[in-house]
């Protein structure tokens, strides 16, 4: 596997964690990528975007030196859609896999959108039940990203967030929250973007960073962040109820 | 030909290789009882998440197991339908991935084709026609089968189905989830003729099952011996020993009518609740006058497996079915949608 970016990795990638399924391939430098905003429909259409981008590239999946997928945080459906995927895919060519954070890739999309250059961004998404996915990133003038704090799930009011200028603000919470959240960021100098996703082309740029965290496929597993999903009876809050075996 | 099954339907966890030319290669299966067993119930997210840590573990240990290298497998058979959407996204997107990336063919079997078909992996599998109990957690039904592939509904539960009925008794009767085993285990010490329950929709035509009525037979006797009886442990084993006897004779009476209506001399009994001493027995019993023949897998196939998905994918890419590069789980698929094979 290439050590670093120069060498030119060949980075097959997906992105399944938000109402978008894309697959992008990162070759020669170069990247090409298939995008269709499909909410529940990435089941339909991952595998056929993956095999499209390596056909026409004229590439074998096992000629590729790492898959890279978006872990999450994001819909718990797709993410695991995309990690089934991406597991099924690494083990059956015997390639390395690679989770990215979905965070991640969607402060790397606002930051495509927002022209490059230093940025510091602050991505959210919507969780539902009244909390968002977040977490706040600095992306240097090629690219790479740098979580600033960890990634959370939280209620917008009750969000802590690092004493950081942030200069873009992306992802759809934005729309859902933008007043809770104006007041706990310092966001005096901010633009909002709330309709970008992350795209597979996303995690493939990222992915260039972080090769040498690839893993064997089983070892790569989705993120939620939420982990309490369901509740024991008698206790408060049934999120999932359970079903008759 | 070989082929890998992978099950993930539910709340279980199945791998297998099955071949061809000799016949199951290795299965494991990966149980998240104890995952539920808290929340009374599987509870389908965390069902999901198990899934994505185990079956790639479980494929690599089965492909271990079985000394086989990735390049021998021919393709890939993963559960399609019906069950919970989330734990089958998972087996479906692993294994239809799976098939993919080795450039083999990929099968979404049918949950319920896998059960049937699981006596196929005895030694002495059954011949084609024959009418099957599907009896489980999920399902009841009895179905008539000319040949593999084509499934016709004779009869069905109407609620209940047996082994839900199982477990919601064990639950008023104390037992932990999923009780249905135990509640077996418990009407072992029971005493037959203290209580009798009804069999239920026995006195009218047809092959339709219900059993959600026993539990409030199980409830009012409870309710009944209270005051009456102090030898508590005994009541609730007399109890349960009346409702299997009850569940256990329905099912012989409605097979039996099954066979005679049908004149198939053949059953074969499939699902979790086949492996229950007291139905296998009472079967047996009831085919010797009829000069029929019982046939059921060996326990472990009775509960949902891998080796059953294997199996009954390998009889479909035999006969030429595939599944195309599409991720497409049917969480409600009716038995009797499948096309026959040939």
């Amino acid at each position: 596997m290439p050590a670093n970016p120069n060498d030119q990795p060949t980075i097959l990638a997906l992105e399944t964690s938000s109402g978008a399924c894309s697959a992008a391939l990162l070759h020669q430098g170069a990247i090409t990528q298939h995008l269709e905003l499909a909410p529940r429909r990435q089941g339909d259409l991952l595998l056929g975007m993956l095999d499209a981008l390596l056909k026409a590239a004229e590439l074998k999946l096992s000629e590729v030196d790492v898959i890279a997928f978006g872990q999450g945080p994001g819909a718990f459906t797709g993410v695991r859609i995309g990690t089934a995927v991406a597991q099924g895919a690494a083990f059956g060519a015997n390639r390395p896999l690679l989770g990215i954070s979905s965070l991640a890739g969607l402060a790397h999309a606002g930051w495509r959108h927002y022209g490059g250059g230093e940025q510091r961004l602050f991505a959210a998404i919507d969780a539902r039940i009244g909390e968002i996915y977040c977490g706040a990133f600095a992306v240097n003038g090629q690219g790479q990203a740098q979580p600033l704090g960890s990634e959370t799930v939280t209620t917008p009011e009750k969000l802590t967030v690092p004493e950081i200028a942030v200069t873009h603000g992306v992802g759809n919470a934005w729309a859902l929250y933008d007043e809770p959240l104006r007041a706990r960021i310092d966001l005096a100098q901010a633009q909002i973007a709330s309709t970008i996703h992350g795209e597979a082309q996303d995690i493939a740029a990222l992915a260039r960073w972080s090769l040498d965290q690839a893993c064997a496929a089983e070892l790569a597993q989705p993120v939620y962040l939420r982990d309490q999903v369901a509740a024991i009876p008698g206790s408060a809050l049934l999120d999932s109820a359970p079903v008759a075996a | 030909m070989r082929v890998l099954g992978i099950e993930t339907s539910c709340d279980e966890t199945g791998v297998a290789v099955y071949d061809s030319e000799r016949g199951l290669c290795a299965h494991a299966v990966y149980s998240q009882t104890e995952i539920h067993a808290v929340y009374g119930g599987v509870v389908p997210e965390l069902a999901s998440r198990d899934h994505v840590r185990k079956t790639l573990p479980l494929i690599r240990q089965t492909l271990t197991e079985a000394e086989l290298s990735p390049e021998q497998i021919d393709g890939v058979a993963y559960t399609a339908g019906p069950g919970l959407i989330g734990a089958l996204l998972v087996g479906a997107a692993l294994g239809r991935a799976l098939a993919w990336a080795w450039e083999v063919p990929a099968i979404g079997v049918h949950h319920l084709e896998g059960h049937l078909l699981a006596p196929f992996l005895e030694d002495k599998p059954p011949p084609c026609p024959f009418i099957a109990l599907l009896v489980s957690g999920g399902h009841s039904q009895i179905i008539h089968v000319p040949e593999v592939g084509i499934y016709q509904l004779l009869g069905e539960s109407v609620d209940d189905a047996a082994g839900e009925a199982f477990d919601k008794t064990a639950k008023l009767l104390g037992l932990p989830y999923p009780g249905g085993p135990q509640l077996a285990r418990l009407a072992e010490r029971g005493d037959p003729t203290r209580y009798r329950f009804p069999r239920p929709m026995t006195d009218r035509p047809g092959l339709n099952l219900s059993f959600s009525g026993l539990k409030t037979y199980t409830l009012n006797a409870l309710q009944q011996t209270l005051g009456e009886r102090d030898d508590t442990e005994q009541v609730h084993a007399d109890i349960a020993r009346a409702f299997e006897e009850a569940v256990v004779d329905t099912l012989v009476i409605k097979c039996r009518r099954a066979l005679e209506s049908t004149g198939v001399p053949r059953l074969i009994l499939a699902g979790g609740v086949s492996a229950n001493r007291r139905l296998r027995e009472r079967m047996a019993a009831a085919m010797q006058p009829l000069g029929a023949e019982l046939y059921y897998p060996r326990a472990e196939f009775c509960t949902d497996n891998g080796a059953m998905i294997a199996y009954a994918g390998w009889r479909r890419l035999a006969a030429g079915h595939q599944q195309p590069l599409a991720i497409t789980p049917r969480p409600r698929w009716p038995l009797t949608d499948l096309v026959p094979l040939a």
